[in-house]
């Protein structure tokens, strides 16, 4: 087929996307319980969802709040949670850097965790992929997330019950990121990449406001790089 | 708790707000279609298997739920997930039986 489909990629991504509803749901239902009893009202619960959507940094910001830190602090280390999306951004940007800016900073705005990891590892895949096929399926990948986002961190707003600790929520989010990552786990250096991004966090976990987690990061790409050229210099 | 000052939540809220996407757009913005060298490619293809899994590292072995002492239904569901997306390759399906082995130990543990 040589005709670009845009169309068909926003679909593909949307199907990818929709098991992450069964987590994203409740997670942001639980955004929204919690930030109610935190003292917020229904539309400061929804202008951390809609302006800021990042769920563990509207976590964070509220949590120190109800801790009374200062508001400098608040907002730092909410963001310092979300630097991780500047390597997703820089990895993102081999992908769609030729996109038209709005495309981009739309892109930027949409960055979760779970399109992006979707898109990332399609994009790595399927190298054919045109620039508005690439940007229709990040964007499919988001269109069922967000409406969902939105709706139910209203609805935890609004009815503001108690969740049981039985339902253990704690846990969804794990459950999601290592369902998204285990079939990422191709390669010899994808698998030396995670096993040192694990052993690194756990080493840096005393490190002040997540930074930790970026050293993790840095090391575990290093690692990723240098057993990719040295699979490659074997098979050569 | 102090009640929340309204005025304070709404600066954090926008701040957060630029500040998240400022970091989201960095690279996508200031780089754009600029070719970059292959070596920063090849560390970067790595992100998501460099990023998440450390991510999820803590909250696995130490829960917050049980004052971060390890928790085997937690552990448990984690290794399944792994285990079930590796195989199957299908994150619905690794998502389902986390999610069940969780809910299974958990009942089973009390």
């Amino acid at each position: 087929m040589t005709a670009s489909n845009p169309k068909r990629h926003f679909l593909r991504g949307t199907r990818d996307a929709l098991p992450f509803l069964l987590v994203i749901i409740p997670f942001a239902a639980l955004f929204g319980v919690v930030a109610t009893e935190a003292g917020l009202n229904v539309a400061e619960v929804m202008g951390f969802s809609i302006l800021v959507i990042a769920g563990a940094a509207q976590f964070t910001a509220v949590q120190l709040m109800t801790e009374n830190a200062p508001t400098v602090i608040v907002i730092l280390t909410a963001l310092a949670v979300n630097l991780r999306m500047a390597m997703y951004s820089a990895s993102l940007t081999p992908y769609l850097g030729s996109a038209p800016i709005w495309q981009r900073g739309l892109v930027a705005y949409l960055m979760v965790d779970q399109a992006y990891a979707l898109s990332q590892i399609k994009f790595e895949i399927e190298r054919e992929l045109t620039v508005p096929e690439r940007f229709a399926y990040y964007v499919g990948t988001v269109a069922p997330l967000a409406p969902f986002w939105y709706g139910a961190s209203y609805l935890g707003a609004v009815a503001g019950a108690q969740v049981p600790p039985e339902f253990a929520l704690d846990f969804a989010l794990p459950i999601t990121f290592l369902a998204m990552i285990a079939p990422a786990l191709r390669t010899m250096a994808h698998v030396a990449s995670a096993l040192t991004s694990v052993v690194l966090a756990l080493l840096m976990a005393w490190m002040p406001y997540g930074s930790g987690l970026l050293v993790a990061a840095i090391g575990a790409m290093i690692v990723g790089a240098q057993v990719e050229l040295y699979m490659e210099r074997r098979a050569a | 708790m102090d009640q929340l000052n309204h005025t304070t939540v709404w600066f954090v809220i926008f701040a957060m707000a630029i500040g998240s996407f400022l970091i989201r757009f960095s690279f996508l913005g200031i780089i754009g279609d600029r070719q970059m060298p292959e070596w920063v490619l090849r560390h970067l293809r790595y992100t998501p298997v460099a990023v998440l899994p450390g991510l999820v590292a803590p909250l696995v072995l130490w829960p917050a739920a049980t004052e971060g002492s390890p928790d085997p239904a937690r552990l448990g569901a984690a290794l399944v997930t792994l285990a079930v997306g590796y195989f199957s390759k299908n994150v619905l399906a690794a998502i389902l039986s986390g999610a069940a082995t969780l809910y299974g130990l958990l009942f089973l543990l009390g």
